[in-house]
């Protein structure tokens, strides 16, 4: 599939930009938490009482503070009568559970609109791509897939050698093509020559 | 042409075809930082700190004050110079220190600074939190996607998705939210066909989670794949590799990571989750001068970033700091200990406030039970120790070799091919059984799980008496069906793991081997722990029980011999010693169980040492050829510096450059006839008394831009390296001054010196080279090529295998 795809695939990133991306991305992420109001749908304490005598086990749930997460708050109504209530009750186990819906719903979002961006990525990449750029006379030897000392060489001298690229389209222009490259180099590395991580 | 032939040759390291480093006057890109944007010389990037920090003040009277881009970074694939890293820290750090008294804003400067360092271990103690919470929110999510989905929220996992809804007591998994594929599908979740259809859409499930890993890790980032723990311990003995801790590996491993774990192949997050720290710890770096420019530095940075990793895998931040110190890092100052702690601290801390898992807790299977133990059951606990060792060792044997298949057969071309059809063998053979079904964290959480009375899982089916029961403390019971069901379940799922993780580990995707010995082992051991229960519940009369096992007590717990069973596995894997006591103990919340951990980790380490002596990431160091120096072991052979040295008797003699008669052409020859990384500098070829080290990258560049941006430098130019450089005829072209780029103080060790020495040289000050003499004049090289080398052929293994430069 990939050998004879434009090889890969490359950010826009400048030096500046990236850190910038991640800190935001750092922010997205730590936001939710830090404000997750905790709605009243998000904690709970849950008592799960065994069978007792003829009494069947039941599971009861209630929206109170932790304080106030034991047996004699939340099971109601009381199964057994007044004087039961305490062997009952510590055969019961109440534990305080809280969550934040916020944050599971912002990171799996999140983290579905990465794979698919890098999934559209790809697919840009491998089908349109070739389509749209012209065939670089010095791309032409990134085809060949013996490891030919010349080939590379000639490869790595970038195709705007005096003409420096100073409009932005160029410049990531540029960036992609080095990008492509070293992704090539470490897929040559690690698939075809099995140098790495074997 | 001339220059074209030049240039060619210079991009000839030792290992060929890697030099990525372009002079053509445009992009220096390769050298610091991945995808950096081309070097322009307006943009002098590398700073004007004096020289290479070799010869401090002496620079200033050179030609060259500033040092030119390129001069004193590394190629890729090379060993770092540790000495010359650390005095150029040196330098500027008293240079910073000596300029802090002029003016307030120097001292501001200073003390920032001096700040940095802390600031940055707390940007990566909240990166790698928070990039850690969205893999495991993730990762249970995806897992499983595999089995259902919530109709509530399709964002919820199961136990989500039941929070809000009134379960009853014996049916506590099962809500109306939540239903599998069969149950979307057909409409009701009942009969075979029901079944056949949920089978079906769990491996249609996991091929495509692994296919898209797979295929990510192809496109974006090759580096991503592996566990990463074995060149992470090669770069930070000193190795550089470009790109392996960049921004793409890091956005892809963590995306493959989540996916990979999803699909149900048997592997773990622990492992990749130390690569993603050490990725952020790179990355944050470079907003730093300090540690983007010096490469020593930036390997303490990473050492506390690895503890900051384990320390969110495991929830564990002292065990962190010790997995850094004793696995993963090479030289470790105390300095860097109280960072890793920091790190490791604030990462914990990160995580805890996202808190996947909904109860505070750091990792899913966290054991909160604290019951005693008693003195003979260490005989079945040394017992679980030495199957520890004995998997570990035939894990290590059998995943090397499989590895090793796989480097050098056709088995490596289809990568992809590979990783489905292991995807689908592990996710056929793994839905019939429940234990296998279920993610491997979730199999552990439930195997270390003491059994209540509200447990309803099918291990914990005892036979109950509810009369005698008081309160929550049960007694040891008659296993009732349920519990042989669970055993045999349980044992075929231990073999079937023992198998299959042999060909994950060192797939193409993002692999731990972490969380799978610890399944293994907590198999084993409940395994175990149930047979010594039962034995004690049915034989309570006999001698060795009747002491302190009556009747009606609660004498074994079944969970704590899988804890111990998982801590014996992943020592004889490792080889960890005291990080895996501490990050077991802090897993558990107390010392009580400390003795048992001990005597497990200590027998399995010593059962594997003696099958094999390498744990499995050295191991996978060695397969792949990295030069990486052991600094564990001794060397304990009697040769010496002279039977190591190049050139041999039968070679060459040495190529050296002498201080001022040599042209510029001459050392353009050599430069391009030998492949060496550095050229010693001699006074004179009759005399070989010694003046300095010249390194080969630092020659090429300086002569280019000689050439380009000096006047009257032509190939007949002399090249003088030293202060003075002798009066030549007026006529002559002018000279070339490389005084800058000599190393003036390398080490050298005479001919008779013992090896075991010049190793423990090697280790200790971390050198990449070093000159041997012998009455003064200069006799050969021994560089860390050779001593690995050597050792290797002392140990009978095949020299040959040494690979990088």
């Amino acid at each position: 599939l990939f050998p004879q795809a434009p090889r890969m695939f490359a950010p826009s990133s400048r030096n500046s930009v990236s850190p910038v991306l991640l800190l935001v991305l750092l922010g997205c992420v730590l936001c939710p938490p830090a404000q997750a109001s905790k709605s009243s749908e998000d904690i709970r304490c849950k008592c799960i009482c065994p069978p007792y005598r003829n009494i069947s086990g039941h599971i009861y749930n209630k929206n109170v503070s932790q304080k106030d997460c034991n047996c004699l708050h939340v099971v109601e109504p009381m199964p057994v009568p007044g004087n039961d209530v305490e062997a009952y009750c510590l055969l019961c186990e109440c534990k305080y559970e809280e969550r934040s819906t916020t944050t599971i719903k912002v990171i799996i979002i999140i983290y579905l609109s990465v794979v698919g961006a890098l999934l559209l990525y790809m697919a840009f990449l491998v089908l349109v791509d070739p389509l749209i750029r012209k065939p670089d006379p010095y791309t032409q030897p990134l085809h060949n897939e013996e490891d030919s000392e010349d080939s590379h060489s000639l490869a790595t001298v970038p195709a705007p050698a005096g003409a420096r690229a100073n409009t932005v389209l160029e410049r990531v222009e540029g960036a992609q093509q080095r990008w492509k490259r070293q992704v090539q180099e470490q897929r040559k590395t690690v698939f075809d020559r099995h140098k790495m991580l074997s | 042409m001339d220059q074209k032939g030049f240039r060619r040759g210079s991009f000839q390291s030792a290992t060929s075809d890697e030099d990525m480093l372009e002079i053509a006057g445009a992009s220096m890109d390769f050298s610091m930082a991945d995808d950096d944007p081309p070097l322009d010389r307006e943009m002098g990037g590398f700073s004007s700190y004096n020289g290479g920090g070799m010869n401090g003040t002496s620079a200033m009277m050179d030609f060259l004050e500033e040092p030119l881009p390129g001069v004193g970074t590394y190629e890729d694939f090379n060993t770092i110079d540790w000495v010359r890293e650390k005095s150029r820290d040196r330098d500027r750090h008293r240079e910073i220190t000596n300029r802090s008294k002029e003016s307030t804003w120097a001292l501001l400067h200073s003390v920032s600074d001096a700040f940095s360092g802390w600031l940055l271990m707390l940007l990566i103690g909240l990166l790698a939190g928070s990039l850690a919470g969205l893999i495991d929110i993730s990762a249970h999510w995806m897992t499983d996607l595999k089995e259902g989905v919530c109709l509530a929220g399709f964002w919820f996992n199961h136990e989500h998705c039941c929070w809000k809804s009134n379960t009853t007591f014996t049916d506590r998994d099962k809500c109306p939210e939540w239903k599998s594929w069969s149950q979307l599908i057909l409409g009701h979740g009942e009969g075979a066909f029901a079944y056949i259809l949920n089978y079906f859409m769990y491996v249609i499930w996991a091929l495509m989670f692994s296919l898209l890993a797979v295929l990510l890790v192809k496109g974006f980032a090759p580096y991503a794949c592996g566990s990463g723990i074995p060149e992470i311990k090669t770069i930070l003995s000193g190795f550089i590799i470009r790109g392996y801790l960049g921004k793409w590996t890091l956005v892809i491993k963590t995306i493959t990571l989540v996916l990979a774990v999803s699909s149900g192949l048997s592997l773990g997050k622990e492992g990749p989750l130390v690569h993603v720290a050490c990725c952020c710890g790179n990355i944050l770096c470079h907003l730093f001068t300090k540690y983007r420019k010096n490469e020593a530095k930036r390997r303490e940075v990473l050492s506390a970033a690895a503890a900051a990793g384990v320390s969110v895998a495991f929830g564990a931040p002292i065990g962190g700091v010790l997995f850094s110190l004793e696995e993963v890092s090479y030289y470790f100052p105390l300095k860097t200990l109280w960072r890793s702690f920091f790190a490791a601290l604030v990462a914990a801390f990160t995580l805890r406030s996202i808190n996947p898992f909904g109860n505070s807790r750091l990792v899913l299977f966290y054991v909160e039970f604290h019951m005693p133990w008693h003195l003979l059951e260490l005989v079945p606990f040394i017992l679980l120790g030495i199957f520890g060792g004995l998997w570990g060792a035939f894990f290590i044997r059998s995943n090397i070799a499989w590895c090793r298949r796989r480097k050098t057969t056709r088995l490596g071309k289809y990568p992809v091919l590979e990783v489905i059809v292991v995807t689908a063998i592990t996710a056929i053979l793994a839905f019939p059984n429940e234990y296998t079904r279920m993610s491997t964290s979730e199999l552990i959480s439930e195997l270390f799980n003491d059994c209540g009375i509200l447990d309803s899982s099918k291990l914990c089916e005892y036979v109950n008496d509810f009369n005698s029961t008081k309160g929550d403390d049960l007694p040891d019971r008659a296993a009732g069906p349920g519990v042989y069901t669970a055993m045999w379940q349980l044992a075929l799922a231990l073999i079937m793991k023992v198998f299959i993780t042999i060909f994950t580990f060192g797939m193409k995707v993002p692999s731990g081997l972490f969380i799978p010995s610890m399944a293994v082992g907590a198999i084993a051991g409940r395994l175990l722990g149930v047979a010594v229960e039962q034995l004690a519940f049915y034989h309570h009369d006999w001698a060795i029980f009747s002491g302190w096992c009556s009747p009606g007590a609660d004498c074994i717990t079944p969970g704590l011999y899988a804890m111990v069973g998982a801590a014996a596995c992943l020592g004889g894997v490792t080889r960890m010693t005291v990080s895996l006591v501490v990050i077991m103990f802090e897993l558990t919340g107390g010392l009580e169980y400390i003795v048992p951990l001990m005597a497990a980790a200590m027998t399995s380490k010593w059962v594997a040492d003696a099958i094999g002596r390498e744990g499995i990431y050295d191991a996978h160091i060695r397969l792949n050829g990295y030069p990486f120096l052991e600094a564990k072991e001794e060397f304990s052979h009697k040769t010496r510096a002279m039977d190591v040295m190049r050139p041999r008797k039968s070679d060459p003699p040495l190529t050296v450059i002498t201080q001022d008669t040599m042209t510029v052409e001459d050392v353009e020859t050599i430069v391009t006839s030998t492949t060496y990384s550095g050229y010693p500098v001699v006074v004179s070829r009759a005399s070989q008394r010694l003046v300095g080290f010249v390194l080969r990258r630092d020659l090429i560049i300086s002569i280019e831009n000689a050439r380009k941006k000096q006047d009257g430098i032509v190939s007949t130019s002399i090249i003088c390296f030293t202060d003075y450089c002798p009066p030549l005829p007026p006529s002559s072209p002018s000279v070339l001054k490389l005084r800058s780029i000599l190393d003036l103080s390398p080490f050298t060790v005479t001919d008779e010196t013992p090896m075991e020495i010049v190793v423990d040289i090697f280790r200790k000050l971390g050198l990449r080279q070093c000159l041997v003499t012998h009455n003064g004049k200069l006799l050969g090289i021994i560089t860390k090529k050779d001593v690995l080398k050597h050792i290797a052929q002392m140990a009978n293994q095949d020299p040959d295998s040494i690979l990088f430069n």
